[in-house]
């Protein structure tokens, strides 16, 4: 491991945990975030500051700027077949209307649960009250 | 002693470090398919969002800070190994799998909490995602300490220390599933 | 380089498996020598052997039901009356055994075990342990198939692509502990081969022997590497899917339940976004055997190594790429339809492609019809058939008409015997030699060819006319449907049944051939065939450790056969130059 250690030179205890705090930041952007109560911030900063989590870990944590090309090309095209079957799949399960095509229970489902979130106490659920489903279900 | 094509490394990587990329790999798309149908789900039932408002942040915020700090000391561990000082890689592997504890605690507490009001895996396609998601996550958690503390009490004995960066690299990676999951699962409500 | 250690100095533990280089000549229990071993030969042969079983298996099951569709009614001999329930039950598990239980441990996990070590000059997997972990855990999950057909309400009947709802509630099913545990066998495999997987691909990438560059791989290696990843990639999703379907079976959520918000297209894209690379994993280790072959018996190098190397890439890419064509009728978007035929049609060229090499590779060789070269030959033939039906299938308009019916089982069956039955064949009467030190019977070789291979064409071309004339899939009797049960059709149904059985009776030819063969065949040399690759430079049988003195080290490619400027007509990979 000789080329190893060469390369860690500069991969120290301190550097790691500088690694850590800078996390940590990012941890506590992405509380913030949904305080704001706009939407899209909400989730620029929910998933925007996970993948730059998970870029700081598998970069540093896991040394894979370290490691071999390929081994980075191997993970990121499994990540990539990830999307390919969300491509593949999403149109049929996402969706409720299609060309020729209407999913006649997702949307009843859709609309059901909506009534029920609405008929809810409000701020309750917090605090003991019947649980949204729980009345969903006695509808049926 | 170890077979001779354990010992042989023609693409320069060890044998065990690249079996546990491969197995890296092998894990994206069982969490992948998982978390794509659970995404496919959220964006198709804007009911979701109502449910997911009942989970408890400041559980996942707590136990992402525990998962990152035992990320910290994995890799601790990873550079003790290096320094091929074992006793010291224990030590931080120990405190990693603290970390898993610590987890696997508050997990619980959330679960109890949760299913306490109604929120049980049944209540609705939300919920079943939730349990389905962190409990397949958590099996991880459990699965990766054991591993740590096998390893950790070969390392304090000064061998196999390889294997330390090994199983820190899949602590990673259960890392990084939640770094995933928690925005998924607790923030965009 | 290390060596191993000298035979007969040091006493060894019979527990840790690491006791290479021995010649095995201290006493060894029978349990540490066939049951725990790490020895990757032994546990190909475990895999063999296993698979055979469950091939036996699976043959008993489709004789049962095949009876029952030419003879409506009768009591099979030596099974009794098929009701509508075990009817299912039997064509589901026929499907599941056949590909997960035979042809999946056979042709990769048997031949994997057994060839990449020897072929690479090695004298183990990386981790023989994982290996032995691999087969243990693919025995439990057999043995939990196997007991699923005992459970009260007997075993799986929702056919092997376990479509929910079918298969997710007991009230349809009405097999309530018989899904769960297929659910269950389904996964420990998955994981037996993932494991596996790891360990083949880990070998292949590190561990060739010294001078062994990645194109010097035998054929036969690459496929068995390229399938185990293709397997990796996609089976991710449908394991995270049978936890989903495991938890709508026995804890009573709803992932594929419409009325409670979930989504039974769910499942089929998972189950097909595997199902069809998984086609392509069973499908290259017996393009792979056949390569060896084809090149060992025309006496000619390989035509075009790296495009075979390159098409067998290209498929398993474009393989992720065409699931649904699987779904054209079950309500998929339309548009994403027009797009799985596409994908669907060219995934046709690069196979094909592979299909031409292959014959060129013949083209001026001077060919001996040895038995494996009859098997390798007829695997090119009728997997080409099985490919073209495959067109009509993948285009979504005839494929409104032809789904579900006997038209597409005829047309996966074209390719699933060629690849799990000739290309299991192909590679055990090659290999044979290499694994017992003995020849098997050239003569009752070649009957039991022919035995096979005329008897199954005549079952399959039934069943194409069948499904072209409108006759469903999984259909118990046809007798209550009038247009089905007409004469002309019961003959079509009777003689396929009986080009079964006639299949089924050669295979015992097979099986004594293979048994006398391993104890009492002629002794076989070290390299029968004139091989080039490198298993064939060890002894037959090898040794525990493969090569004992020096690992082999080498020069060239494995296929220089008749090279211009050498006497022999071969030049093994190990000899220098």
């Amino acid at each position: 491991m000789s080329e190893a250690a060469a390369d860690h030179g500069h991969h120290t205890p301190a550097f790691y945990v500088k690694i850590w705090v800078i996390l940590l930041m990012l941890l506590g952007v992405s509380l913030a975030g949904p305080e704001i109560g706009i939407q899209w911030v909400t989730l620029l900063t929910a998933f925007g500051i996970a993948v730059v989590k998970a870029y700081l870990v598998a970069k540093n944590f896991m040394h894979l700027n370290l490691e071999r090309r390929y081994v980075v090309y191997l993970l990121l095209t499994a990540v990539a077949f990830m999307f390919l079957f969300y491509a593949g799949t999403s149109p049929d399960i996402m969706n409720h209307v299609g060309r020729n095509w209407t999913n006649v229970a997702a949307q009843a489902e859709v609309e059901r649960a909506t009534e029920a979130l609405n008929h809810e106490v409000p701020h309750g659920a917090d605090h003991g009250a019947e649980p949204a489903s729980a009345e969903g279900a006695e509808h049926h | 002693m170890k077979p001779i094509a354990t010992t042989r490394s023609a693409t320069g990587i060890p044998t065990g470090k690249l079996a546990v990329w491969w197995l890296i790999a092998s894990e994206i798309v069982i969490f992948g398919g998982l978390l794509g149908s659970y995404i496919m789900h959220r964006l198709g039932h804007p009911e979701f969002g109502g449910y997911a408002s009942h989970t408890n942040t400041v559980a996942g915020a707590i136990n992402t800070f525990v998962l990152l700090t035992s990320s910290l000391t994995a890799v601790l561990a990873h550079h003790a190994a290096e320094q091929k000082d074992g006793e010291k890689a224990f030590k931080y592997l120990w405190f990693t799998i603290a970390g898993a504890a610590t987890f696997v605690i508050v997990k619980s507490f959330e679960w109890h909490h949760e299913i306490e009001q109604g929120y049980t895996v049944t209540a609705n396609m939300f919920w079943s995602f939730y349990y389905c998601a962190a409990g397949l996550h958590g099996l991880h958690v459990i699965a990766g300490a054991i591993m740590m503390a096998i390893v950790s009490f070969r390392a304090r004995a000064g061998k196999e220390l390889q294997q330390v960066e090994l199983v820190g690299l899949y602590w990673h990676f259960v890392d990084l599933v939640w770094i995933f999951l928690f925005p998924l699962l607790y923030i965009a409500k | 380089m290390a060596q191993p250690e000298t035979p007969e100095t040091e006493p060894h533990s019979e527990h840790t498996g690491d006791d290479h280089g021995h010649d095995d000549h201290h006493e060894q229990s029978f349990v540490s020598k066939y049951i725990l071993s790490t020895d990757h030969k032994m546990i190909a042969m475990q895999y063999m052997f296993t698979g055979m079983i469950m091939a036996l298996i699976g043959g008993f099951m489709v004789y049962a039901f095949r009876t029952q569709l030419a003879y409506p009614g009768i009591s099979v001999p030596g099974y009794g009356t098929v009701s509508a329930g075990e009817y299912n039950a039997l064509v589901t598990n026929h499907g599941t055994i056949m590909i997960f239980w035979v042809a999946m441990p056979v042709l990769i996990a048997a031949f994997g075990n057994y060839l990449i070590p020897l072929m690479l000059g090695c004298d183990d997997m990386v981790f023989p342990r994982l290996n032995r972990l691999s087969y243990q855990i693919f025995l439990l999950s057999a043995i939990v198939l196997v007991v699923s057909f005992f459970v009260p309400g007997g075993g799986f009947g929702g056919a092997w692509t376990a479509y929910p709802p079918l298969s997710a509630k007991a009230e349809y099913s009405l097999t309530p502990l018989g899904s769960t545990l297929w659910l269950v066998a389904v996964a420990l495999e998955f994981v037996a081969f993932l494991i596996g997987g790891i360990n083949f691909v880990t070998t292949a990438m590190n561990s060739r022997a010294p001078g062994m560059k990645m194109f010097d791989m035998p054929i036969v290696i690459w496929m068995i590497v390229i399938a185990s990843i293709l397997f990796m990639a996609s089976v991710g999703p449908l394991i995270a899917g049978a936890v989903m379907l495991f938890f709508d079976q026995n804890v009573g959520t709803a992932f594929f339940d419409p009325d409670r918000g979930g989504d039974p297209m769910l499942w089929q894209h998972l189950f097909w976004f595997f199902g069809h690379p998984e086609v392509y994993v069973v499908l290259l280790p017996a393009c792979g055997i056949t390569a060896e072959i084809l090149t060992v018996f025309s006496r000619k190098k390989m035509f075009a190594y790296k495009t075979v190397i390159n098409t067998a890439l290209g498929t398993g890419i474009l393989s992720f790429f065409v699931w649904a064509h699987h779904q054209f009728i079950s309500g998929i978007d339309p548009r994403m339809a027009n797009v799985f035929t596409i994908t669907t049609v060219i995934i046709s060229i690069p196979i094909a492609e592979m299909m031409f090499v292959y014959v060129a590779t013949l083209y001026g060789g001077s060919i001996t019809f040895s038995t494996p070269m009859l098997w390798a030959l007829s695997f090119v033939v009728e997997f080409l058939l099985g490919g073209v039906t495959g067109l009509f299938l993948g285009a979504s308009g005839a494929d409104i008409y032809f789904h579900d019916t006997y038209f597409v089982l005829a047309h996966f069956h074209y390719t699933f015997v060629p690849i799990a039955i000739l290309g299991t064949f192909a590679g055990i009467t090659f290999w044979f030699p290499k694994m017992f030190g003995r020849m098997m019977s050239d003569k009752w070789g070649k009957i039991h060819f022919w035995g096979t291979v005329i008897p199954f064409n005549l079952i399959f071309i039934p069943l194409f006319m069948l499904g072209a004339a409108g006759q469903h899939r999984r259909i118990y009797s046809y007798e209550n449907f009038p247009e089905l049960a007409v004469p002309a059709l019961q003959d079509l149904r009777i003689l396929a049944t009986n080009s079964l059985y006639v299949m089924l009776a050669f295979q015992v030819i097979f099986l004594i051939n293979f048994f006398y063969s391993a104890f009492k065949g002629k002794k076989a040399s070290k390299n029968p065939w004139d091989s080039n690759t490198l298993e064939w430079t060890a002894a037959s049988p090898p040794p525990h450790g493969n090569f004992p003195g020096a690992m082999p080290n080498v020069y060239r490619g494995p296929y220089e056969y008749s090279h211009p400027d050498r006497e022999d007509d071969f030049w093994p990979q190990d000899e220098p130059a």
